[in-house]
């Protein structure tokens, strides 16, 4: 059964122009090749045509528009970091990151749902999988025909993954899976998921599960305020029978799934430059429209210097981006540069949301601008792939050599 | 295929206003053109046949020649010449497409920068073929042209037999946006660097002017038609 029928019938599509134009203070494209503004201008055209008309109405209506799957895998999306012999982009990490921006300032939940699938379905298969496991998941989930999910946190182990309890038992022929995951996104219609569990000898593995193996179900997390354009839910291993070529062979214990983080994380770093450029450009046209006592409310002080402080954090964090991304493609980035990043950035862009909202008095409110969905969305972002606490002991763990966490 | 400032650039002008001032512009395809590009990739791909994408200008506007090829033309041919005026860009194409053998020359019914919309007539006129302008539809059946313009209170269909060049009026078709399949395809397509033939170029650009400041709004009572009558004639000077 569809996840949800006919969502391109039922999404009201809003005529309002989507102005959005890009920040770049420090001439940062001066960095970037000819091909990676080509790739962000396409990401950037596609929002624009396919995600900003829709976006506020799935929002509101908590409907994940399932039709623009297929346009997200057009534009490369899915795995562009990974090679092109298995459908994917063969991409650089830059273009990658420019990718999750542009898609962020679209939308987080849209970004999530390719963050996923690119970082945490397609990468451990493509790193830990076997060649056969590669060519036989990589090329449908780069066309967006298989969607993934990424099976990690459980309901009382999130922070803390390594007292998960989800299980298999070797029986032979088969794996036999039992436990829960929870907070997964992508889960209520993913096609495939990667799930960490441990083994009889309290080993973290990863295994592929398939929608439709026997005792596997994907009940769907109701009531979000944050996130609400993407689907979220649980995965329940209720004795389901993984076959034995499912499991990644190259990886054990908790290093596998930090990996994948690691990816996601550099990934969501640049996404939410992409919510926070939404927020300020809005709120610097907003400044200039909106009157009050007599002239342009962005002609007050305490509005220039909400607005300066935003371009300042945006260009910081962008800096810090393309350095991370130098990084990433030289093979040099460590996990706690990748943390630094996504700490900040995300905290960056969630006061910029609130910021703007401020910025635009009760228009911001409602639905008519983006801040509001930016600033809830973001409350998912600033939590999920390690929280911004967590991040900060990652740090302090760098700095001091001390484990703060437990 | 032009290059244009994006829609969104604050034009400013240098050198005692005689040149327009690129500095931090950024550079689109001119957006008539990139309708004829993707008309072109429609003919083809229902009838076969190829696109190339023909640009007159400087190594800078590269980029955007990649964008053609990843939106999809197959070939691009960039001739190596600062785009000096109309009949100096028709006469540089018409040099190279003399003998190619292209059945259907697509512009743009004119660059958004200068709005000159002359290189199409001109450039047919060099090679002696047909010239439909500023058309809403175009189809090939069977070697014919059969392309809409819209007129004045209704719509004219013109039929023109091939070899025929067109140009592109808002409505044509949907402009593409490029996939990554095409970014990465148009890595290795062939992008022709040609020298440019002997020239004159008939003009020169002798000074530059923005359009005055928006004045303020000025309401006349409408009882009072002889004051505006008065502010038209003696103010304004338009009556």
């Amino acid at each position: 059964m569809p996840y949800f029928p006919n969502p391109e019938e039922q999404l009201h599509r809003s005529a309002k122009q989507d102005l959005f134009q890009g920040t770049d203070f420090y001439a940062i494209d001066d960095l970037l090749t000819e091909e990676h503004i080509l790739i962000r201008n396409t990401v950037r055209d596609w929002v624009k045509r396919d995600v900003s008309p829709i976006i506020e109405d799935a929002c509101q209506r908590n409907i994940f528009p399932r039709h623009i799957i297929k346009g997200m895998a057009d534009v490369g999306a899915f795995g562009p970091q990974l090679p092109a012999e298995y459908g994917c982009g063969g991409l650089d990490y830059i273009s990658y990151g420019l990718i999750m921006q542009e898609i962020e300032r679209g939308d987080s939940g849209m970004r999530s749902t390719a963050s996923v699938q690119g970082s945490l379905v397609m990468y451990p298969i493509y790193k830990f999988g076997s060649e056969e496991q590669r060519n036989k998941y990589l090329p449908k989930l780069a066309s967006g025909e298989y969607m993934g999910c990424f099976g990690l946190t459980e309901p009382d182990h999130g922070s803390n993954p390594a007292g998960m309890v989800t299980n298999f038992k070797d029986m032979g022929d088969h794996y036999l899976l039992n436990g829960a995951k929870m907070w997964i996104s992508n889960a209520p219609f993913a096609d495939v998921a990667v799930v960490w569990a441990k083994d009889e000898n309290g080993i973290v593995r990863g295994l592929i599960v398939e929608r439709g193996m026997e005792g596997f179900s994907t009940p769907e997390t109701h009531n979000k305020w944050s996130l609400r354009a993407s689907a979220t839910g649980e995965l329940v291993f209720d004795n389901v029978k993984v076959p034995k070529e499912n499991l990644l062979p190259n990886v054990q214990g908790l290093k596998g799934p930090l990996t994948c983080l690691n990816s996601a994380r550099y990934g969501i770093s640049w996404g939410v430059i992409g919510a926070a450029m939404d927020c300020y450009e809005s709120a610097v046209r907003y400044s200039k429209e909106r009157e009050q006592f007599g002239r342009p409310i962005g002609g007050f002080q305490l509005q220039q210097k909400k607005l300066a402080e935003m371009l300042t954090e945006i260009t910081k964090a962008q800096l810090l981006c393309w350095r991370l991304g130098v990084l990433m493609n030289e093979g040099k980035a460590t996990p706690a540069q990748i943390s630094l990043a996504k700490r900040n950035n995300v905290d960056m862009a969630l006061n910029i949301a609130r910021e703007a909202r401020q910025i635009h008095g009760g228009m911001g409110i409602t639905g008519e601008y983006s801040m509001m969905r930016h600033m809830a969305n973001l409350e998912s972002v600033i939590t999920y792939e390690g929280t911004h606490d967590i991040h900060l002991l990652i740090l302090g763990m760098e700095i001091t050599g001390e484990n703060a966490f437990a | 295929m032009s290059v244009v400032p994006d829609t969104t650039t604050k034009v400013t002008f240098t050198d005692n206003n005689t040149k327009f001032n690129q500095s931090g512009v950024q550079y689109i395809i001119n957006p008539y053109d990139e309708l004829s590009l993707t008309r072109a990739l429609e003919i083809t791909e229902a009838q076969g046949g190829s696109v190339t994408a023909i640009h007159v200008g400087l190594a800078d506007s590269e980029a955007s020649i990649r964008k053609a090829l990843a939106i999809g033309a197959q070939e691009a041919v960039r001739i190596n010449a600062e785009p000096k005026d109309a009949y100096f860009v028709a006469e540089q194409i018409a040099a190279y497409a003399q003998g190619q053998g292209f059945d259907l020359i697509l512009t743009g019914r004119e660059s958004i920068d200068y709005n000159g919309g002359l290189v199409g007539g001109i450039l047919a006129e060099m090679l002696g073929i047909p010239y439909i302008n500023v058309v809403t539809k175009i189809d090939v059946n069977n070697g014919v042209v059969e392309a809409i313009r819209d007129i004045d209170g209704g719509r004219e269909t013109v039929k023109a037999a091939l070899p025929c060049a067109a140009s592109a009026q808002k409505d044509l078709t949907e402009p593409r946006i490029p996939n990554m399949r095409g970014i990465m395809a148009a890595r290795t397509k062939p992008l022709q660097v040609v020298e440019p033939s002997a020239n004159n170029a008939g003009s020169t650009y002798a000074q530059y002017e923005l359009p005055p400041a928006k004045g303020a709004v000025k309401l006349i009572d409408p009882n009072n038609a002889g004051e505006l009558m008065s502010i038209l004639h003696n103010e304004a000077k338009v009556i």
